[in-house]
């Protein structure tokens, strides 16, 4: 007589303290033997009220603020912020500005796809990946050292422009890492695309249609590993974004590895656009725009010049006041388009800051892509979507 | 298609809908809608050839406390056919701040009408899962809200323990020792 087998299904807790939830994601899984029955996503662990704070701050303290939402693209979401302030306040940054502002943020986009990279090779089991993207990303943070004295999170953008002129040796040092990439990403890719237990783990695993990823609001990699070709920076160009000779990679797969292949393609395009970005920029120039209300003096003038003096106090104790209205404008982050809904009421705080977050739609969507397939895939679903938590919960 | 086209085959598509055409920064058609409308209007603009507005980027909501009416609803959509963005926005009332969900139009706006509810008290009529999404569950008000008290001090809470004697304890041990037998 066979004993009968005994069948039940099996709740089990994954996170928020699981090493691959990428921070605090909790998901709730209902598994039948390795199979994933259904998977709620719980989040909230990391919220920081960052919105309802930077409503008491002025419009320049809210950067700081910003950059600490998706800490892994804070560049990225200092210079959304400003683009929406800037759109309020009518103002038109100078073209140095715009073109330093694009290789920063393609910079950023090469950071935050290095962190992706590497942990998720490694939670896959490939440990030596994250050692070597942890090497490049180093030299990224050290060009962050260099540009505002601050790795992770430099503030340097400012609204109206750039808080001071680039540093001596930025051009050299940002040319040097620019020649040692591309040879890198080779190596990581010969150690990735055509490893046989990398394909395994990652081809047909996670799979969301196209029209899921429409309907879930999916953008960035996501999106274009299943088929979408949204770019905003093709779609809505900003910051001069049409003059740049790129291309936006896809695929049709809508796998883990379909989106593991568009982020490298694009960290190659990052290069591309980078390179054209810095033989555009001059040594020295404009860094912020010439409107006194707006930019602060530069500090020999305000030891010298009363009126640069008053200037200085005005800007540093009451900020600059923008006119009433909202307004949104998207960009391109590393996870997808992103940007900040900004309301004004004419005063010299915000009466409202909101971040489109598109790692809370990656997670809204991660139940759509993990039930049906293995335990083991989940950790290789949540490395791909690429969820930062402080950009989810905010 | 402009703005002015836009808001017309909109008006065409649903024809007793409150349309009214608003002044906007950037590159969003700025549209506000009536309450009762936003179902139609929403399904409108996702399946209108002309229009397509597959993608619902945003859902978020301001609070212009103390004017009345004090909520505004922002949806904001991408046309990624027509490379077109539009701003639909929702006057509500604080007394009776309740909305249409447009989850069932897009599937992304389950989260972020949570989201929405949690932190604004808006609610959203046939919402699927109507629960907290940021905030703990038991949390009481809504954060983001311009009379939500910043900056007070509340005395911790914790929960006491039970305190019971040790005659009132050999007690209950034993009456539970009688009753089970």
């Amino acid at each position: 007589m066979t004993p009968e087998l005994k069948t039940e299904v099996m709740t089990v807790n994954m996170g928020p303290q699981h090493p691959s939830t990428h921070g605090v994601l909790r998901l709730v899984l209902e598994l039948d033997g390795e199979t994933v029955l259904s998977a709620a996503p719980t989040i909230g662990y990391l919220h920081t009220g960052i919105e309802k704070t930077a409503e008491q701050k002025k419009w320049q303290q809210v950067i700081p603020l910003v950059e600490r939402m998706d800490y892994l693209s804070a560049q990225s979401n200092s210079m959304a912020f400003c683009l929406s302030v800037e759109r309020l306040l009518g103002l038109e940054v100078p073209e140095r500005v715009r073109n330093i502002r694009v290789l920063i943020a393609e910079l950023q986009r090469i950071n935050s796809h290095l962190v992706w990279l590497g942990t998720h090779g490694m939670e896959v089991g490939a440990v030596s990946v994250m050692l070597y993207c942890f090497r490049e990303r180093e030299l990224l943070l050290n060009i962050n050292e260099l540009l505002a004295g601050f790795r992770l999170f430099p503030s340097y953008m400012r609204v109206g422009g750039l808080r001071e002129d680039l540093p001596r040796g930025f051009h050299a040092a940002v040319r040097a890492f620019l020649d040692r990439f591309p040879p890198k990403l080779d190596e990581y890719e010969d150690l990735l695309t055509k490893n046989s237990i990398y394909l395994k783990r990652t081809q047909g695993v996670g799979v969301i249609s196209k029209e899921n990823a429409v309907a879930y609001s999916l953008v960035g990699p996501i999106a274009r590993a299943a088929g979408v070709d949204y770019d905003v920076r093709k779609y809505f160009p900003y910051l001069g974004y049409e003059s740049y000779d790129f291309a936006v990679p896809t695929r049709t797969a809508g796998d883990v590895y379909a989106r593991y292949q568009v982020r490298v393609a694009e960290m190659r395009e990052s290069v591309k656009i980078c390179r054209q970005a810095l033989d555009r920029i001059a040594p020295a120039g404009a860094y912020a725009v010439d409107d006194p209300r707006i930019t602060p003096p530069p500090k020999d003038r305000v030891y010298t010049e009363m009126e640069a003096l008053i200037q200085h106090f005005l800007i540093y104790s009451q900020g600059f006041t923008v006119p009433a209205g909202d307004a949104y404008v998207p960009v391109e982050g590393p996870r997808g388009e992103h940007g900040f809904t900004i309301v004004a009421d004419g005063t010299n705080r915000p009466w409202r800051v909101k971040s489109r977050a598109p790692s809370l739609l990656a997670c809204q969507a991660l139940e759509n892509m993990i039930v049906g397939g293995l335990i083991a895939d989940v950790i290789a679903v949540i490395g791909s979507i690429d969820v930062v938590m402080g950009d989810v919960d905010r | 298609m402009d703005s002015d086209a836009l808001i017309a085959s909109l008006q065409q598509a649903v024809p007793g809908a409150h349309l009214e055409r608003a002044a906007s920064s950037d590159l969003h058609t700025t549209i506000y809608a009536g309450r009762d409308d936003v179902p139609a209007v929403a399904r409108a603009l996702r399946d209108g050839q002309d229009l397509q507005f597959a993608f619902l980027a945003e859902v978020t909501a301001v609070d212009f406390w103390p004017r009345e009416p004090r909520f505004e609803l922002v949806y904001l959509l991408v046309s990624i056919a027509h490379r077109q963005r539009v701003r639909i926005k929702v006057r509500l009332d604080g007394g009776d701040a309740r909305v249409a969900t447009v989850s069932g139009i897009w599937p992304a706006a389950n989260w972020l009408e949570r989201e929405v509810w949690d932190l604004f008290g808006i609610e959203f009529d046939g919402h699927p899962d109507p629960r907290r999404l940021l905030m703990p569950e038991d949390w009481e008000g809504y954060p983001l809200r311009k009379d939500y008290p910043v900056q007070i001090h509340m005395t911790p809470r914790a929960t006491e323990p039970l305190q019971v004697t040790a005659e009132e304890f050999r007690e209950n041990v034993e009456r539970d020792r009688l009753t089970r037998r």
